[in-house]
């Protein structure tokens, strides 16, 4: 697919701007560039570091899953591309104004709320968004003062998912494993005064319903220094159900059983202990008595009406309260609306498409998070990110992408900035943010020390 | 990944992919190589193949096999399996590319690239943050 010429383009170049520097933005890049033998494509990105949540998000000791900037940095690098860091569109440029300079726009700016859990005491010292937490171990600039309180024995986590467990894995693993990632120097010296030792992964559903999937509840199984605390009971009547079960689904049950079957709650040698609890949801987060934190957590306790994937959680009336100084919620992320002009289900959260086509609005298109919710792995990112560069090639080769009336790109775009005084990162630019953060992080054994301040990073990029 | 290439100047051996348009390609690899090795020293365009570079950290490089050709291909590991059980239209004759290595005895076998459209059914375990189970 993708290679044919096209017959009716006057307009050599077709520009397409893509809002967004994280891999959805990059894998749509790729494949229209790839598709297309003229098409220009302009990416913008809010922060002067681009890869998105390859960089805040996925967990500092997953290198392997980062070696994904590889490609994003041969795409960048592609002469039909362009990278501009430091934009926030909506605020320093509005969509309105990359419309009218390109002929298409794609919207892939990913997830940058999250869901509250509105229940009292949500906003008590000692609860955190796993958004947040992440984002402090990661290095994103918003997060860095967060200061999380360690100083607690038991953290809850609410929400099963793979972000639930990274945060558990950070929370228990040996410093040892930890200092020699790129994790913050801040957030390491943190982490090496915490007095977590249990934590808890608790789900409103049971065992049967994790989110989670079996890489990262095996690492958790393997964790050094740690011995899984989980409940018996709580897999009564599970393993009849696993024969007729997707293999998938089944080896991660599977292997959730083994470890709560093997719980060495007796054997004691290990220090930090971790553990799912099922069919509880938050009721109130319970606070000292001097009303200033949180002390606790009151969980109602669910039973399930249903089965398989679609079972429903409904409240017994019973509660159960744990004590416990750190919850964090990791319920799930959540995309926002960044400007007025885009349509927006409010609902739920995603911008509303087809195919990666926003419907009555010609010429915009999204990919990534926000066009398919906060879930999946960067290969579903990937191939989504795919489908969306396929819908607009389509659309330009069957005339329903208006395309003959040649369109001034980005030379529209940087006189705007000038005005506005927002001065872009370039991707060359960002190569000198990437060569500092590895010239401190060789100094102290670690791949990279991140520059954890915008005023730092810009100072970097344009030394 | 595969065991030392010290086996290079052996005879190479010829093996058989087919693309997503359903085009058969064929080339020639290293006894030793993995697969993903032979893809890449050979230009294979595969889109998005092999993303995180035979690591073992995505199922972007998942290949399924013919069954008597499957059966050849040596064991399988726990961290391959969990990795592979994110793979889009996983069948039972699926592996990772980056993880099954050549060998003289594959010689003449096929290797088919799995369509990668987007399988709704799928997202449920592939799932990262939403935990609202
Ligand atoms: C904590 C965590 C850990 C994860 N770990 C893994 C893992 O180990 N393996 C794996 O395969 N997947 C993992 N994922 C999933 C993976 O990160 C996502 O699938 C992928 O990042 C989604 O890509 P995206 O481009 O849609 O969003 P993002 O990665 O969020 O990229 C969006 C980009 O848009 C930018 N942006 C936002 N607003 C604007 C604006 N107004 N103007 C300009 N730019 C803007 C953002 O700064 C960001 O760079 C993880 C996710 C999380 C949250
Ligand atoms: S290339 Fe990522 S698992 Fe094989």
């Amino acid at each position: 697919t993708g290679l044919r010429r096209l017959a009716s383009t006057t307009d050599p170049h077709p520009r397409v701007c893509v809002i967004g520097g994280g891999p959805a933005g990059f894998y749509t890049a790729q494949h229209l560039l790839k598709s297309h033998p003229a098409v220009q494509v302009d990416i913008y990105e809010r922060l002067p570091i681009p890869f998105g949540l390859v960089r805040f998000g996925v967990a500092p000791d997953h290198p392997e899953v980062k070696n994904v900037i590889n490609t994003f940095t041969q795409t960048a690098q592609h002469k039909r591309c362009s990278f501009y860091g430091n934009v926030r569109v909506g605020k320093d440029v509005s969509v309105k104004e990359l419309q009218q300079a390109y002929h298409a726009v794609v919207l892939s700016y990913g997830a940058e709320g999250n869901r509250r859990l509105g229940i009292p005491g949500e906003d008590l010292t000692g609860v955190y968004p796993a958004k947040d937490f992440v984002g402090w171990y990661n290095g994103l600039p918003s997060n860095k003062d967060l200061k999380p309180d360690l100083s607690s024995e038991t953290a809850v986590i609410l929400g099963q998912g793979n972000v639930a467990l990274d945060v558990a894995r950070i929370l228990l693993s040996p410093l040892d494993i930890l200092k020699k990632t790129d994790i913050t120097q801040s957030s390491l010296d943190a982490l090496a005064a915490s007095k977590v030792r249990r934590v808890l992964i608790v789900g409103r559903r049971g065992p049967l319903q994790v989110a989670c999937t079996i890489k990262e509840l095996r690492e958790m199984v393997n964790l050094p220094g740690t011995r899984p605390d989980m409940e018996a009971r709580e897999f009564q009547g599970i393993a009849e159900a696993l024969k007729d079960l997707p293999r998938p689904r089944k080896r991660l049950t599977e292997l959730m059983i083994k470890t709560a079957q093997q719980n060495p709650a007796a054997e004691g040698a290990a220090p930090r202990q971790w553990g799912f609890r099922f069919l509880r949801s938050p009721v109130e987060v319970l606070p000292t008595s001097d009303l200033r934190k949180a002390a606790g957590i009151r969980l109602a306790i669910n039973q399930l009406e249903g089965s398989g994937e679609h079972a429903r959680a409904v409240a017994t009336g019973e509660v159960e309260d744990i004590e416990c100084g750190m919850v964090i919620n990791s319920i799930g992320y959540r995309s926002l609306p960044i400007d007025p002009a885009v349509p927006f289900d409010p609902h739920r959260a995603i911008i509303p498409n087809m195919m990666g086509r926003v419907p009555q609005a010609a010429g915009l298109y999204c990919s990534g998070w926000v066009k398919r919710g906060p879930t999946g792995v960067i290969a579903t990112t990937m191939t989504d990110s795919f489908d969306t560069a396929r819908s607009l090639i389509q659309d330009m080769e069957t005339g329903a992408l208006e395309i003959s009336a040649v369109k001034p790109g980005s030379q529209a775009i940087a006189p705007l900035l000038l005005k506005r005084g927002v001065r872009p990162v370039s991707f060359s630019a960002w190569e000198k943010i990437d060569a500092e953060e590895m010239k401190r992080g060789k100094s102290v054994g670690k791949p990279r020390e991140k520059l954890l301040d915008v005023e730092e990073m810009l100072k970097a990029a344009h030394s | 990944s595969c065991y030392a290439r010290a086996l290079r100047s052996e005879n190479k051996v010829t093996v058989h992919f087919v693309n997503r348009d359903g085009e058969k390609l064929t080339v020639k690899g290293n006894p030793g190589d993995s697969l993903l090795d032979v893809i890449i020293d050979q230009n294979l365009d595969f889109d998005g193949f092999g993303a995180c570079e035979g690591t073992l950290a995505c199922s972007t490089c998942h290949l399924i096999f013919e069954e008597e050709v499957y059966k050849q291909l040596g064991p399988i590991t726990d961290e391959e399996m969990d990795m592979l059980d994110l793979a889009y239209g996983l069948t039972e004759t699926s592996r990772l590319g980056c993880q099954v290595c050549l060998t003289k005895a594959l010689e003449g076998m096929t290797a088919r690239v799995p369509d990668s459209v987007s399988d709704m059914r799928q997202s449920d375990i592939g799932t990262t943050t939403s935990s609202s189970s």
